[in-house]
């Protein structure tokens, strides 16, 4: 996929958060081989080290940095952790959140659209985490974005494709515009799907974090992303609501009876 | 003085941001700083003087998702 010019060396985008421990993350990257990997920001108190700790683990990963603005629930703090983020990961990459409702953490689409319109006159190549609804996907586009990434199910929900009549819209209205699926996706056939409906990347974490054995998970998702993207590429056949057999019928026995 | 630093009070003696960035303990930690939610880059810290109560978020890197 391309983002913003940039051609990813993986349709997977991977979270970092959630692991049991830095080398589980460690591993379980270097068994996604993802295109890129999201970090965030967050509060150190002087002496503390972990996020100095971290970055070195991110650095030495060799994986293109997505940070995001998790946990912004206003245009002001999501354009203020966006502009911190960009001195400290020196990207201007920024994976958009602004947060409106806490129980599914579903994105406030108004202060999102505004948000994207501020950060991309501000120089930041903005990557939206949005729903699947198709008049906000063409604000986040006039705002600036060159690529959406509309939700498949509420954040660590698990749930995968809540809505593919809704997705399959979307990726029908914008057929050029670069999509990833960010947020709900549970389980490696829920990315086949997501390839499969003509998506360009998928954006997981708890998936792989929170799954028994996290390192085989993530070699799961790399080979799904895989697969799903063949499979688009070859052209799926048409659904039918009738049986049409398979085997020829020319030339079949007759046994009478 | 006294600021609020990530949501503490703290006594300081510095003025100015890098100033008290190093009295803080960060020194040349790779951190973001904002005073009273605006964003203050790193060129900037050196002229930025903080007023008494000025809140001033310290940033670093964070596993994210």
């Amino acid at each position: 996929m391309r983002a913003y010019g940039t051609e990813l060396a993986s349709p997977l985008m991977l979270g970092t958060a959630l692991y049991d421990s830095p080398a589980v993350l460690a591993a379980s990257v270097k068994a996604a081989r993802p295109g890129a990997v999201t970090v965030s920001l967050r509060r150190e108190s002087a002496g503390e080290q972990a996020g100095q700790a971290f970055w070195e683990l991110v650095r030495g990963l060799e994986v293109p940095v997505l940070p995001n603005t998790a946990g912004c629930h206003t245009v002001r703090e999501a354009v203020t952790t966006a502009q911190m983020a960009r001195e400290v990961f020196d990207t201007d990459w920024i994976k958009l959140e602004v947060i409106g409702q806490g129980d599914l953490l579903q994105p406030d689409v108004f202060a999102l659209v505004e948000a994207a319109r501020i950060l991309t006159e501000e120089g930041f190549k903005v990557f939206p985490y949005t729903t699947e609804d198709l008049v906000v996907a063409e604000r986040l586009l006039r705002a600036g974005c060159e690529l959406l990434m509309p939700w498949g199910a509420p954040i660590g929900s698990g749930r995968g494709l809540n809505n593919v009549f809704g997705l399959r819209a979307l990726r029908a209205h914008f057929p050029e515009i670069p999509m990833v699926i960010d947020a709900g996706i549970g389980r490696p056939s829920h990315a086949v799907t997501a390839f499969e409906l003509g998506y360009d990347a998928i954006l997981i974490n708890t998936a792989v974090a929170k799954a028994g054995d996290p390192v085989s998970m993530a070699e799961a998702f790399r080979l799904a992303c895989e697969v799903g993207r063949l499979a688009s590429e070859a052209d799926p056949m048409e659904e039918r609501d009738m049986a049409v057999p398979s085997t020829p019928t020319l030339g079949k026995a007759v046994f009478a009876s | 003085m006294q600021i609020i630093v990530n949501d503490e009070t703290k006594r300081i003696s510095g003025r100015f941001l890098s100033d008290i960035l190093i009295e803080l303990g960060y020194g040349e930690s790779k951190v973001a700083t904002a005073i009273d939610g605006v964003f203050v880059p790193r060129s900037a810290r050196s002229g930025r003087e903080l007023q008494e109560g000025a809140r001033l978020e310290i940033l670093a890197p964070m596993q994210g998702g």
